[in-house]
């Protein structure tokens, strides 16, 4: 799991890309971020990678899960 | 050096994408009580670049405001692009601005070389548009921030709105798209040398030129893309002239690393809320989500988008190439059918 809460974007969709490239991509990845602008930008980037995204939201927070 | 500081690091959003989304200002505005004068010739009614207001027959004064944090960490960098942005609206009017006023804030413990920088850039910027600076006012802010309040001369008869587009008129822009994209990622190291040099390059080149040229053909409506993005600014215009513009995308030249980039997820937030703003009145045909992103990217003193009499329309555009950064014929006005304002080839 990633923890990319606090960060500004477009910090989180940075790391995802580094956790894709340094995992492998792996085929299942989580990321847990805190603002709207995050989600859209990792989701643009996992639907370029060929992975899916199921987005879960509580408390004004977002858990990412993105799937081969 | 005064380099040690990286301005942008004090910067929580990138130049225009700071800026307070269309959306949210016109609901801000909307119950306001404004005083009705016959001379002011364009207000904030129609969410045009800067008010317009007639001293004589011959002359109009127009002014505009316009400033940012840092989006470079040059201070004399930043300082160039934050006049050329401010200037840029009342280019976009038609006119020529003549007097500017500094507006700065700067953190306590910012070194003084760098605040002389940003405005050495300031005042080069204000040199080379024929503008003088006569003054300005400075506060102490967390967070630096720099611009100008710039007061410039049009006639009155020649004013350029974004609301006067007709249906027929040829849609010219005069820079490239993406420079929020190639911003944004440089906070995070990810946009190249030569992709930083040209955003540079883009956001220091006033819109001088572009006036000078459009002031002699038959223009109808012009608007500055800035922080709205072309298509919140296209909305804008569409609206305001009550028309529809049909966009021809592979004509419209966006930076090929701002497209990389947003295929990447690497986007400023100010895309997003530009998308949010303009979106419902879009109709994006097939182009990749990619693309439509840097169209809904907001530009820091981006080009001048242009409405000129189909009649004209060759002529300005001959003329604008080569004396502006990117010369584009990008589509056409065309009559308002009832559903939505901005068409996507």
């Amino acid at each position: 799991m990633i923890d990319a809460r606090g960060q500004s974007c477009p910090i989180p969709v940075v790391m995802v890309q580094d956790a894709v490239k340094k995992g492998n991509r792996p085929a299942e990845l989580q990321v847990k971020v805190d603002a709207m602008v995050c989600v859209e930008n990792i989701t643009r980037y996992a639907a370029s990678q060929g992975y899916t995204v199921k987005v879960d939201e509580a408390d004004g927070e977002y858990t990412l899960t993105l799937k081969k | 050096m005064e380099n040690e500081i990286k301005l942008t690091k004090l910067a929580k959003c990138a130049g225009c994408g700071a800026k307070v989304g269309a959306g949210v200002l016109a609901q801000l505005l909307g119950d306001m009580k404004v005083r009705r004068d016959p001379n002011l010739i364009v207000g904030f009614d129609k969410s045009d670049d800067a008010s317009v207001y007639k001293v004589t027959d011959d002359l109009a004064l127009v002014q505009t405001v316009d400033f940012f944090p840092p989006i470079h960490d040059d201070p004399y960098t930043f300082g160039q692009i934050a006049a050329t942005n401010a200037l840029s609206d009342v280019y976009a009017m038609g006119g020529e601005p003549k007097l500017a006023l500094n507006v700065m804030a700067v953190p306590k413990d910012m070194p003084s070389d760098a605040v002389h920088e940003i405005l050495r850039g300031g005042y080069d910027k204000a040199y080379e548009a024929g503008t003088i600076i006569t003054g300005g006012h400075s506060i102490l802010d967390d967070e630096p921030k720099y611009g100008l309040a710039v007061t410039g001369f049009v006639h009155p008869d020649k004013v350029l709105t974004n609301s006067g587009a007709k249906p027929g008129d040829v849609l010219l822009l005069t820079k490239p798209l993406g420079i929020g994209v190639l911003t944004t990622a440089a906070k995070v190291g990810m946009t190249t040398a030569e992709g930083m040099a040209l955003a540079v390059r883009l956001m220091t080149t006033l819109n001088k030129a572009a006036r000078d040229a459009m002031v002699q053909y038959r223009v109808h409506a012009c608007t500055d893309v800035t922080g709205f993005s072309l298509m919140g600014h296209g909305l804008e215009m569409a609206q305001g002239s009550d028309v529809e513009l049909h966009l021809d995308v592979r004509a419209i030249d966006l930076i090929g690393e701002a497209v990389e980039l947003a295929r990447l997820g690497v986007l400023p937030e100010g895309m997003y809320r530009n998308r949010s703003f303009a979106e419902a009145f879009v109709d994006p045909g097939d182009v990749e989500l990619a693309r439509q992103d840097v169209l809904y990217d907001p530009q820091t003193a981006g080009g001048l988008l242009i409405a000129v009499d189909p009649a004209d329309a060759d002529r300005l555009y001959d003329a604008l190439r080569g004396t502006v950064p990117s010369a584009q014929r990008i589509g056409t006005v065309k009559t308002y059918g009832g559903g939505k304002r901005i068409f996507l080839h």
